[in-house]
């Protein structure tokens, strides 16, 4: 082998060395602080460094309460969409009333859960991301360990739990607008009314279907909210570091979601 | 008497260059020893030894990439060293549990470069935090006690300004005023007089000086401005490639015979004290008389 290509295969080798030993150190960051939130929320108030409930609900507000007009509009959006195709599909087969069988399970066990992971990965992950950025450079996060205020209990913490019960809750609600949007389509389509196409689909949904949605929307929310921290923590530079790592981790987060959803999928059915 | 003529006239004559001297009569509330940090793979600090009395003003100075950032850094207990030890009042920080730093915390306070107020919050807010979160005060208290910092800083009726409607010199008073709301014994200052004119820059020399006299705290600042540094200082140590290159009084340091010091007080680089052949040697990498590289 030439001394050229020999050299160049080095490194390259190198490089992917580097970068999967960064990885997994990345990884050991992201699970390092997820464990450290956890021992704040259960041993804070023991260690006198209580996590804030008000921290908590300012949070919830900002994640959860004002992303409800954006989760609406995707959800409908989506419900709708799912019956102008779900009856386009079934009619090839003449099977188009069973449309709601595929509308009640995609929007519970798939859609509501992805979409609402994805909203609030772009709305408040990035958030979250460019708020811990812009702190870290600007002394904030040092000053608060100086003031002996832990900032993991005191920023990450409460937006940890406020997107554990908030992402849950956007996803419960784009189910439901998601499937009612779906229902005012398909009364029209296909001439059933709404109550009729109620019935129909709390017979088909079982707690299992909507375990599976809220379960998966609970593991976006952890995804979320480590990754925007994470990633603010380890800001570099100065606002351009901000807007690079902002970026970084919605991408970050939006990849997990998908992946997670996946591999949640797959488990689910075995 | 102005204060840097007070600090000339109390500096001790005939003590050795290099060792603690000047006049600290307190006892140590900072005992440095021996030590050494890295960041990353590069040595900043080389065995440092160093101990600050109570009461006084140690003023920290050096050149851009000395390492005083990164000895502040640690004197703060924000890093770990790669060795030796750090005493903060009677205590090894190194060895310190999660909640006896808590505890120590509490008595020290920093006013940073850049203010770090938080911009989210009020200056009063700000001010409040520490009080807030390690406090079971009510907030009528906490109120009355950030009122009275911020008259301590000349801010007084600033306290529901947000921090972006401050200028830099207020922003560098309110970081002072929430520095001192837990009433420490330390106060750790980094470049207070950074970015600001020469007015406001005195101004707060004069706020530091008034706060150690008032409140009886330990203040370590860290600085390049000469100027602002005679003024304050009780004792000055200069690093200067992660090492101490002196630590006494202003006094002592203005009749340093050493080149380095010199330099960095007459604002010269080294390059400007060298001999002229000297300095082409340097640059070419030859000797003369040898003939240069063609």
């Amino acid at each position: 082998m030439p001394e050229e290509t020999q050299n160049s295969v080095i490194r390259f080798t190198e490089k992917m060395g580097r970068y999967t030993v960064d990885a997994i150190e990345e990884l050991g960051i992201y699970g390092a602080l997820f464990g450290e939130s956890v021992y704040w929320i259960f041993f804070g108030a023991r260690m006198r460094q209580p996590v804030r409930i008000s921290s908590v609900f300012a949070q919830m507000m900002e994640i959860g309460i004002r992303a409800i007009p954006i989760i609406a509009l995707m959800g409908s959006t989506i419900g709708i969409m799912l019956a102008i195709q779900g009856i386009y599909s079934l009619r090839i087969f003449g099977a188009e009333s069973r449309v709601v069988y595929g509308i009640a399970l995609s929007v519970t066990r798939e859609f509501a859960p992805l979409i609402t992971g994805i909203l609030v990965a772009g709305r408040s992950g990035s958030a979250l991301a460019a708020r811990l950025g812009t702190m870290t450079i600007n002394q904030e996060i040092d000053a608060l360990n100086v003031m002996g205020i832990n900032p993991v209990r005191y920023l990450v913490v409460p937006a940890l739990l406020a997107m554990v019960v908030m992402v849950p809750a956007l996803t419960l609600f784009s189910m439901f607008i998601g499937m009612y949007s779906a229902g005012l389509y398909v009364g029209v389509d296909l001439d059933i009314g709404m109550a009729a196409y109620i019935d129909q689909t709390i017979d088909i949904l079982t707690l299992n279907d909507l375990m599976h949605g809220l379960g998966k929307s609970l593991i976006f929310a952890v995804l979320i909210a480590i990754i925007g921290v994470a990633n603010g923590a380890l800001v570099k530079g100065g606002a351009e570091g901000v807007g690079k790592i902002t970026t970084r981790a919605v991408v970050q987060a939006i990849i997990a979601i998908v992946i997670t959803d996946m591999l949640f999928a797959y488990m689910a059915i075995q | 008497m102005t204060a840097t003529a007070k600090n000339e006239e109390q500096a001790p004559e005939g003590a050795p260059e290099g060792a603690p001297k000047g006049a600290p009569k307190g006892a140590e509330v900072i005992q440095v020893r021996d030590l050494v940090a890295h960041w990353g793979p590069r040595k900043i600090l080389n065995e440092i030894n160093l101990e600050i009395h109570e009461g006084e003003i140690m003023v920290i100075m050096g050149g851009s990439g000395s390492g005083k950032s990164t000895f502040l850094r640690h004197l703060m207990a924000l890093e770990r060293p790669t060795s030796g030890s750090i005493n903060v009042l009677g205590r090894d920080i190194g060895s310190m549990g999660v909640r006896e730093m808590f505890e120590l915390r509490k008595k020290i306070g920093v006013a940073f470069q850049g203010g770090a107020l938080f911009s989210s919050m009020t200056v009063g807010e700000n001010i409040m935090l520490p009080l807030h979160e390690n406090t079971g005060l009510d907030r009528m208290t906490m109120e009355i006690m950030a009122r009275m910092k911020l008259e301590v800083v000349d801010l007084a009726g600033f306290e529901n300004l947000m921090p972006s409607e401050l200028s830099g010199g207020m922003i560098k008073r309110a970081a002072f005023a929430r520095a001192i709301i837990m009433d420490p014994k330390i106060l750790f200052c980094d470049e207070p007089s950074a970015g600001l004119d020469p007015v406001v820059s005195s101004a707060l020399d004069d706020l530091i000086l008034r706060m150690r006299d008032a409140m009886g705290m330990t203040i370590v600042v860290v600085t390049h401005e000469l100027e602002s540094a005679f003024k304050i200082a009780d004792r000055i140590t200069m690093l200067d490639k992660g090492d101490i290159l002196f630590t006494g009084t202003v006094k002592e340091l203005k009749k340093s015979k050493n080149q380095r010091i010199q330099n960095l007080l007459n604002r010269q680089t080294e390059e400007d004290t060298l001999d002229p052949d000297e300095y082409l040697r340097r640059l070419t990498g030859e000797e003369l008389g040898k003939g240069a590289a063609p």
